[in-house]
């Protein structure tokens, strides 16, 4: 029965309290373990369309008529536009519309930040519409841009109000100290680089609108279209069957959505707008830099007394202010603890989640700070971890619903205990070390989502559900799913997803919730399409329905009969079984959390500053594994990420004018195949008893977390420098070995800091 | 009017001096496996062969091709790499991935079984933001031409 409940929703760490009507979850979980498909290395369904080139993106979408757009965007950080003619733009060949900044919401004669939309044009070819751009005659005023995130947070520019958060007495804690360790930690700007940009086809057509997007959340797209526009949900399509990475910043419609809707409108043909290379590393989101201040505390035994800082993200002119504290809060059993937390607005483009937003940079800083603090008491870096345990949500006092951290730890016990044989193998300027770091996070999905389950005369199954598979495998996860229920091979299920008019609503694919929401309501579907078909084989077989299952493709009786499938769905000839399924509720009281923990082993050459990881072993706890394989792929996919956000990536800007200088790949650094260390997965696969049918949290985020930290970890124990900001490029590591190298020179006891 | 020799077939067409042949391949010929992800010739997604030969196609102006023959991953869709590629899982969103096989096909024709260092030299210049380098690895290294 349907149940009206009031319930918190997370996404990314975020919570909204809402009304929710949920269905009962009344399917019993699946034994422990890799089952006959779920569990196992299934390789993508989708796999040999996408390797071939036969997959629509969004990119690839080719409709009659169709122009192309270009944007007109501010060249400068901040400044207002005194005069703007688009007529020359009208005139030129091939250019069928142009809009303002009166014209729709989104276009600025105001741009807060480099990148931001002023004005735009449709043309036939892309070239026409680029070229009728730099026709646009605009006088602009160039203001004071507010760069520097310190001096805004003093000036009052704040995106939010700042957070203070407090537990325990945190000044008794320090008082209570025998070590405190204080420092501060910085972490840069990094840039999503989806290999397809950011873009979307407005088409309207049949008496509504039908947009192509590029998008991680087809239902927030559609409810945005239609206030936008002013029509009914259901006459606005939101279409994207194969998508080219979002990494977080896909979660909206942008700025070239409405663009696309308005020029479509007014000229009566479907427009594309599709940023290029150089706006998306300008206007397509980032993640946001920050400044930690940070202190722990503790007794001799490790125990620790005090954890606390002054957090500031820097966040550009808009995006929201993810839990950079966090990690602080949540990670560790201390009991007093003041984080506070500022939101610098500056002229800088917005940012955008990105792969674990907040927890990354956090992790960071509290990670880095835990082994400076080891260090001074002399403890094992991994021991003084297990001694501050946290047993239940310090945050709240709640249970967690599952925790395999201890685990993690345990697990990764073998691959710690190599560094005293890593640092022998120092040789010349190569200084080699081990460094761990642990991982929390959020990942366990909610309601609303729904999935449903078709059968037909032959046996095989169709789940349809409007969601999307941004390159996460999630198509070929609801596949499997759907054959375990159902006792069917994998490649008897088909999944029909990305198009909100053939299917009901789904979760957007961010923070990772698109296993934890969605495989539970496919795998209510499935159930239901079973038990029809149970229930139809028990009259036609005379037998009663609950000795009845479906295996191996098979109708199977409990005293050992077995008849095909088809002998039953065959009767049915065009008719169809239809199963409707729905995510249950999350665990009432209950904190739902993900964990784990990585072991970087590097190679230092303290003579250039050249850091080298050779390995990373990543364990983590994400309750059920769904397919072995594709899991495996996430891991090291944020891993390398992780590694980017590490040692090479860093969005840059002049520092007097607020413009973004690394606005191609060759200058933006992203890792190549030649930058990958050896990378060792091992996922605990216990699921969560408490957390729906599956017991599955989601893996998009988790990985890429512990990695700076255990990068950093790792070059302190090979050379003793402390690494404290991001990216670690050659500069960076030589001037942290030589401070080290000052720091040894002091006599103890006279040292300032 | 040019001549171009794509995948064995001949087309005749008009394009204008300046167009790269990326753009004549997706928007002309309708082969829309070549996919363009940065337009300027830094990210290898847009890579097809001329005469056996990764090039990026997207900083390639169609008009400088001339009687080279042109491979694109429509003309490699049964080639062993694909299922190598999909069973070693080397693709994610997939958008980098033609580019990928069209860049390891050539390094497989011309060196059957590559060390692994030769493997990153050949597709160092074939970005995957997803991050599917250690199975890209596995892929062409599991595949015995």
């Amino acid at each position: 029965m349907a149940r009206l409940i009031k319930t918190e929703k997370e996404v990314e760490g975020r919570y909204t309290e809402q009304w929710i009507v949920v269905d009962e979850d009344a399917l019993d979980q699946w034994p422990e373990g890799p089952l006959e498909v779920v569990g196992r290395e299934v390789p993508r369904i989708d796999g040999h369309d996408r390797a071939r080139g036969l997959a629509g993106y969004t990119a690839d979408v080719r409709l009659p008529g169709l122009l192309q757009a270009a944007v007109l965007r501010s060249p400068h950080a901040r400044a207002r536009v005194k005069s703007i003619d688009l007529s020359p733009a009208l005139a030129a060949d091939g250019v069928r519309a142009a809009v303002g900044p009166d014209d729709i919401e989104g276009l600025t004669d105001e741009p807060a930040y480099m990148g931001a939309a002023v004005a735009a044009v449709a043309a036939d070819t892309f070239g026409a519409a680029r070229a009728a751009i730099d026709l646009i005659d605009v006088e602009w005023e160039e203001l004071e841009p507010l760069l520097d995130p310190d001096e805004a947070v003093k000036q009052g520019s704040l995106l939010d109000e700042s957070v203070t958060y407090e537990r325990g007495d945190f000044e008794r804690g320090l008082a209570e100290a025998d070590a405190v360790v204080e420092a501060e930690y910085r972490t840069q700007v990094v840039l999503h680089n989806s290999l397809e940009t950011h873009q979307s086809i407005a088409h309207w057509e049949d008496g509504g609108l039908t947009i192509y997007i590029s998008t991680q959340y087809i239902w927030g797209v559609r409810a945005a279209v239609a206030k936008q526009t002013g029509l009914p949900e259901d006459k606005v399509r939101v279409i994207c069957l194969a998508m080219g990475g979002g990494f977080g910043s896909k979660n909206s419609p942008g700025d070239y959505t409405p663009i696309a809707i308005e020029l479509a409108k007014r000229t009566g043909q479907p427009v594309r707008c599709a940023l290029t290379r150089r706006e998306e590393n300008v206007a397509a989101g980032n993640r946001n830099a920050t400044i930690q201040r940070i202190t722990a505390a503790a007794r001799a035994d490790g125990t620790l007394t005090a954890l606390g800082g002054e957090f500031v993200n820097a966040i550009g002119f808009s995006g929201w202010s993810s839990s950079t504290e966090g990690p602080m809060q949540m990670l560790y059993a201390c009991e007093n603890m003041r984080t506070v937390k500022h939101s610098a607005k500056l002229n800088l483009p917005p940012m955008a989640a990105f792969r674990a937003p907040g927890f990354v940079e956090g992790t960071f800083g509290l990670e880095c700070l835990l082994d400076e603090l080891a260090a001074k008491l002399d403890i094992d870096p991994l021991e003084l971890r297990r001694r501050n345990y946290a047993d239940s949500d310090r945050m709240d006092e709640r249970p967690f619903s599952s925790k395999q951290l201890a685990e993690c730890y345990r697990r990764a016990e073998p691959h710690w205990q190599r560094r005293n044989e890593v640092r022998a193998s120092s040789s010349g300027p190569w200084k080699r070390g081990v460094g761990l770091a642990s991982q929390i996070w959020y990942g366990g999905g909610g309601p609303p989502s729904y999935a449903w389950v078709r059968v037909g005369s032959n046996g095989h199954a169709q789940v349809v559900t409007a969601m999307q598979d941004i390159g996460t495998g999630s198509r070929t996860a609801m596949a499997q799913i759907a054959a375990e229920e159902l006792g069917i091979p994998v490649d008897h299920v088909h999944v029909s997803l990305g198009d909100s008019a053939r299917g009901p609503y789904a979760t957007l694919s961010a923070g990772s919730s698109t296993i934890p929401s969605m495989g539970p309501a496919t795998r209510s579907a499935a159930a239901d399409a079973k038990r029809q078909i149970l229930e139809i084989a028990a009259q036609r077989f005379n037998l009663e329905e609950r000795v009845l299952d479906l295996k191996g493709g098979k109708i199977v009786s409990a005293d050992g009969g077995a008849w095909e499938l088809t002998e039953i769905t065959g009767l049915l000839e065009d008719a169809q079984i239809l199963g409707n399924g729905a995510r249950g509720p999350n665990p009432t009281g209950m904190r739902v959390l993900t964990f784990g923990v990585q072991v970087a082993e590097v190679a230092v050459d303290v003579e250039t500053g050249e850091v080298r990881v050779d390995k990373i072993v990543a364990i983590h706890d994400v309750g059920r594994v769904i397919n072995a394989l594709g899991a495996s792929s996430q891991v090291e996919g944020g891993i390398i990420q992780g590694l980017g956000h590490t040692l090479s990536e860093e969005r840059l800007v002049d520092p007097h004018t607020g413009r973004v200088l690394t606005q191609s790949l060759d200058a933006y650094k992203l890792p190549t195949i030649a930058d990958v260390p050896e990378i060792v997965t091992d996922l605990v696969d216990v699921p969560d008893p408490h957390l729906t049918n599956l017991g599955a949290k989601g893996l998009g985020e988790p990985p890429i977390i512990p990695v700076a930290a255990a990068v950093a970890n790792a070059i302190r124990d090979a050379t003793g420098a402390d690494v404290r900001s991001l990216p670690i490029s050659r500069e960076e590591m030589l001037k942290a070995l030589r401070e080290a190298e000052a720091k040894k020179r002091v006599p103890v006891g006279t040292a300032s800091s | 009017m040019i001549e171009l020799e794509v995948n064995g077939q001949r087309y005749e067409l008009e394009a204008q001096v300046g167009r790269s042949l990326a753009d004549v391949l997706r928007d002309d010929l309708g082969l829309i496996g070549t996919k363009v992800a940065c337009g300027e010739g830094h990210c290898g997604a847009c890579t097809v062969q001329l005469d056996g030969v990764p090039v990026l196609s997207c900083i390639t102006l169609v008009h400088t091709v001339g009687p080279r023959r042109v491979t694109t991953i429509e003309g490699l869709r049964d080639h062993p790499l694909v299922d190598a590629f999909v069973a070693a899982d080397a693709l994610q969103c997939g958008f980098c991935t033609p580019g990928q096989i069209v860049t390891a096909s050539a390094l497989v024709a011309a060196n059957p079984s590559p060390s692994k260092d030769e493997i990153r030299h050949a597709m160092a210049g074939n970005l995957c933001r997803c991050g599917t380098y250690p199975k890209i690895e596995e892929a062409i290294s599991s595949w015995q031409g």
